[in-house]
């Protein structure tokens, strides 16, 4: 069984938001939403203190509580593991949003563009008026992966079937492919290095991992 | 540096509208356990609870993004209490009605099982919401049911004036500033607990003390009973508005582990 899941590098991260301007661009979220996004972290006390860059969003998790608190059963997951929402289900309770704790779930209640009412060309070669008034977050690229699967193409290796973000990458810190094949780029990454998962401790699973330290 | 890091900030999905509901519904469903319990006449006090109860659906459909897909409420009673709670509101009024129409003992008794269900579903909407520490804490649970039952008994207390209402709102203030006290005691590390230390001082002191003395001084006082009953309403609400809308802190992002740079 498929696990499509994403690894992030945080010793090659270095915040250039690339992937959050390519996720943007590929599915033509409005000013606010970032379904891709990188903190620029700063943790710890002075003089104790690092910066860090960590690229987050929806983490397909395992045990999604987005997926169990929805009423309308829009949020589903996928045999293959990516979350998604049926925007034609979905009533825009935001329970959902309420239930992640990655903060990925964003609700727009109206229209919005980046330069006043009207859309640039581009926002309105992509807007989506299903995406009104409901929650979105990112897809994995869902139909990218789709597309590509369907045409004999490899998530995480060939670029046609893999999610925006990943593609864009300039330093090769997000990585995207199957956790359940051994062979796969993200279980040798995982194999070859220490990771760890966000707020692991509340048991959702999630399928975004990432990597500090060599083993 | 983000605007989002480590440090939690308050959500913002979900305002007044939301919080009403629990507000409104909670008093609504605990004002209709009052009448099945100490209300010899419970009419215009159960009429008044569907009031409540229908008002607080109301605001939360406000705050819905498609209005009109608002059925789909109840497609997940499977694992959505938000589904649950829906479906429970579906049999309240029905039942409700019937009650108001004919208020027989066993027609009352089952509103009042229906109207607790319908509140037990309220907190646990808030208890599976994982994104928010302080509403997933097991004992919000507690806290929002007994907030009902004191708010009901509260509202009653205008209606009925015989021996057993006072009595029901003792117990269920007692149980409310209890629920409270182990409620703060689970979530004082948490970074929303600041915010409900004024609505929580508030409730002991003008919601529970006061409510206490002025029923063991209604003799005495004429307006001791709605006094009582606004000072009791008034301030489980207050709480409940600041839990949903000021308290509720995300736990922010965490890196458990920072990256050693140079090796790779």
């Amino acid at each position: 069984m498929t696990r499509w899941a994403m690894v992030a590098d945080l010793r090659r991260c270095v915040g250039c938001q690339t992937c959050t301007a390519a996720c943007k661009h590929a599915n033509g979220t409005p000013p606010g939403v970032q379904w891709r996004r990188v903190l620029d972290m700063e943790v710890g006390e002075y003089p104790d203190v690092k910066r860090v860059f960590v690229p987050v969003g929806c983490m397909h998790c395992e045990d999604p509580p987005c997926m169990q608190v929805c009423p309308s059963t829009a949020t589903r997951r996928r045999a293959d593991g990516i979350v998604t929402i049926d925007y034609d289900l979905c009533i825009g309770c935001a329970y959902c949003a309420v239930a992640c704790p990655y903060q990925a779930r964003y609700k727009t209640d109206s229209a919005v563009f980046a330069y006043g009412d009207a859309p640039m060309q581009s926002e309105a070669a992509r807007f989506d008026s299903r995406r009104i008034g409901v929650a979105t977050k990112c897809t994995f690229c869902a139909d990218r992966i789709d597309a590509g699967l369907a045409s004999g193409l490899k998530p995480g290796v060939d670029p046609q079937a893999t999610p925006a973000c990943v593609n864009s990458c300039i330093a090769q810190a997000l990585h995207f492919g199957d956790l359940a094949d051994p062979q796969s780029n993200v279980s040798e990454l995982l194999a070859e290095n220490q990771s760890f998962r966000m707020h692991e401790e509340l048991g959702t699973g999630p399928g975004f991992h990432y990597l500090w330290d060599r083993l | 540096m983000s605007e989002y890091g480590p440090r939690p900030w308050v959500q913002r999905h979900w305002d007044l509208r939301a919080a009403a509901n629990f507000m409104l519904g909670g008093t609504g469903a605990g004002l209709l356990i009052a009448a099945a319990l100490v209300m010899p006449s419970p009419r215009f006090a159960m009429a008044l609870a569907l009031v409540f109860v229908a008002g607080g659906l109301a605001a939360v459909w406000l705050e819905i993004g498609r209005k009109l897909r608002a059925t789909h409420v109840f497609f997940n009673p499977r694992t959505s209490w938000m589904s649950r709670e829906s479906l429970v509101a579906l049999a309240l009024f029905p039942l409700g009605v019937a009650a108001l129409a004919n208020p027989q003992p066993w027609l009352l008794g089952a509103s009042a099982a229906v109207a607790f269900a319908f509140v037990y579903c309220q907190a646990r909407i808030l208890r599976a919401s994982k994104g928010i520490p302080a509403w997933r804490a097991p004992e919000v649970v507690p806290l929002i049911v007994t907030s009902a039952l004191a708010e009901g008994a509260a509202a009653a207390l205008v209606f009925e004036t015989g021996p057993l209402a006072p009595l029901f709102l003792g117990f269920a203030l007692a149980a409310r500033a209890l629920a409270w006290f182990l409620f703060r005691k689970a979530t004082r590390s948490e970074r929303g607990a600041a915010a409900l230390e004024h609505p929580g001082n508030l409730l002991l002191a003008l919601g529970t003390a006061l409510p206490l003395a002025l029923i063991a001084a209604a003799d005495a006082l004429p307006l001791a009973a709605p006094l009582a009953a606004a000072a009791s309403i008034g301030t489980g609400w207050w709480l409940k508005f600041a839990l949903v809308t000021r308290a509720a802190f995300n736990q922010g992002f965490a890196v458990p582990h920072l990256p050693v740079r140079g090796t790779r």
